[in-house]
């Protein structure tokens, strides 16, 4: 049910721009108005996520990672896994981010007969995960050849490596296909296992029907429903240059890809899909465990009012030789 | 403890990634590309017209290439109906660039405003251009 709901709401955002550009010319809403709209959205409303988390204070370093702390010194310390120096923390977050570490630690339980419970390693979601990930990242970056007037010839290596295997006209990208393949992979997880069906939220489902819409419109924007690509181009740049322009012609299919990804964007910070931001400031992985070197105060603290053994001493100091009791200064 | 000047810091980042390309073309004019038609075998044409409809060869010539180069290889069908009943033989160098002799100021003028590069000229021979 919450993966219906889901794809309906996909199916009506397309059918939006559908009716929208075929039925009422409104080309200039959703090819400038909108983008705008969802590209300040996502800035601004990124921005106060981001904000928000960092003033909630965080009261003491959390040193729950495997991983031998630093201690002794004959005592082998794992300088990634429970780093103690900056440079550990920032070896671990880049392993986190770039190669997600921590998914590569996970497991599965099953339920064997005996009543036996056993582990066992489970990668699929790592992988699917990686393969989406760095594919979204290396298209992203690809498109900024719309954007840009010369394009770098960094941009430009990329989508030579992307499309190295040369099948077809225009070139298949490698990228596009495992984008969609890791997608659906992730959505027939949660479908197939019961137990994340169970956890499986429509806030879940959305944003993996989301991403899949916006590749299938643009693999067939590219490949099959083909459009004036150099009009794209066109309409990017007046964005980007504050110059918008609706070159004629262009074809409903971009706009349904456009208009997709400003549904992606304006949604971003109001989902889970800010983990982006969030993954740099989760206490487990960017802080150093060096709570056995460095004092950190609490940062809502209140001034306490302290009363010194001296201070106590100096109060008491007959009344406890009167009792016998040793003191620290006659 | 709040670190709060690294927190900026990335905020930072962030916006300056995302609006990367705002920033990049800031100031800086954008020319669209102009194909130009004026061939010496296009100006003899009654009709300036290409295989197919301007618009379908605006966003489909790969396509169309690419559908040519296996009809001609793979089936030995070296013929192409257009649209209109006229017939083509199947030819990247005999046909398209005879018309298109003007491959700089034409192919490339698309092409280079796209940063998209055939890979066809690497067997393919372009047409021969005076040296501007
Ligand atoms: C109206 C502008 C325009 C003109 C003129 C033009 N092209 Fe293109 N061509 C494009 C665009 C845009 C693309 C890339 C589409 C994309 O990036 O998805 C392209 C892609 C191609 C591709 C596929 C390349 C690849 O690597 O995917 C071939 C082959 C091609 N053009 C051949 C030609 C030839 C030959 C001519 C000259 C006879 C020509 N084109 C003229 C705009 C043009
Ligand atoms: C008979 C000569 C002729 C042949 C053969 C020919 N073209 Fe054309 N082509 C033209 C003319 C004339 C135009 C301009 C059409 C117009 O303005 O309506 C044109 C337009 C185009 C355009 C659109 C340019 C623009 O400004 O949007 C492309 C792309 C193109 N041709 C590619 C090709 C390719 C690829 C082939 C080979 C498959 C080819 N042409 C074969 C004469 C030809
Ligand atoms: C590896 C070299 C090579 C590359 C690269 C190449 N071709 Fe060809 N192409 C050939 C050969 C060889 C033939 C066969 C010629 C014949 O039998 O007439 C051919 C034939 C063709 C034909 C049909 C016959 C003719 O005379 O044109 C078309 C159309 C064609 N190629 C288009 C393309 C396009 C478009 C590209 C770029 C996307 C391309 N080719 C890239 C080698 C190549």
């Amino acid at each position: 049910m919450r993966a219906l709901f889901s794809f309906i709401v996909v199916i009506a955002l397309v059918a939006i721009v559908f009716v929208g550009v075929k039925g009422a010319n409104l080309e200039f809403l959703f090819g400038v108005i909108i983008p705008y709209a969802a590209l300040a959205t996502f800035i601004i409303g990124f921005i106060y996520r981001v904000v928000k988390w960092g003033r909630s204070p965080v009261p003491f370093h959390i040193p729950t990672t495997c991983g031998q702390q630093k201690t002794l010194p004959w005592i082998k310390d794992s300088k990634i896994e429970n780093p103690s120096t900056t440079a550990g923390v920032i070896a671990r977050m880049a392993l986190e981010v770039l190669v997600f570490r921590s998914l590569f630690r996970n497991l599965k339980t099953d339920l064997r007969e005996g009543p036996r419970l056993a582990y066992g390693s489970d990668k699929w979601l790592w992988l699917a995960g990686l393969a989406f990930h760095w594919s979204f990242l290396i298209i992203a970056f690809r498109h900024l050849r719309f954007f840009m007037q010369d394009v770098p010839v960094v941009v430009q290596w990329v989508e030579g490596l992307d499309s190295f295997l040369q099948i077809g006209a225009p070139l298949l990208y490698i990228t596009d296909v495992i984008i969609i393949t890791a997608v659906t992979y992730l959505f027939l997880r949660r479908v197939y296992i019961p137990q994340v069906r169970y956890i499986s939220l429509a806030a879940d489902y959305f944003p993996l029907f989301l991403i899949l819409g916006i590749a299938i419109s643009g693999v067939l924007m590219r490949y099959f429903i083909k459009v004036h690509v150099v009009g794209v181009k066109e309409l990017a740049m007046g964005l980007v240059s504050f110059n918008p322009t609706i070159p004629e012609g262009i074809g409903v299919i971009f706009y349904i890809h456009l208009f997709l990804i400003c549904v992606l964007f304006a949604y971003f910070p109001f989902s889970k899909l800010m983990h982006m931001g969030g993954v740099f400031l989760s206490p487990t992985r960017n802080l150093a465990n060096n709570s056995r070197m460095v004092r950190h105060v609490n940062p809502w603290n209140y001034p306490v009012k302290v009363h010194t053994y001296e201070e106590y001493e100096e109060e008491f100091r007959e009344k406890m030789k009167m009792a016998g009791l040793p003191v620290e200064k006659e | 403890m709040y670190d709060g000047s690294k927190i900026i810091a990335g905020l930072i980042v962030f916006v300056g990634l995302f609006t990367f390309p705002f920033l990049y073309n800031m100031g800086k004019a954008s020319a669209k590309p102009e194909p130009k038609i004026d061939t010496p075998v296009i100006q003899q044409l009654a009709e300036k017209k290409c295989v197919e409809p301007k618009s379908f060869m605006r966003a489909e010539h790969m396509k169309l290439l690419n559908e040519w180069r296996d009809s001609a290889i793979r089936k030995a069908k070296r013929v192409y109906v257009g649209a209109e009943g006229k017939e083509y033989t199947i030819s990247l160098q005999n046909t398209c660039m005879k018309c298109h002799s003007n491959k700089k100021k034409f192919c490339d003028e698309c092409h280079n405003y796209m940063a998209v590069k055939p890979y066809c000229w690497d067997c393919h021979l372009e047409p021969k251009e005076k040296k501007l």
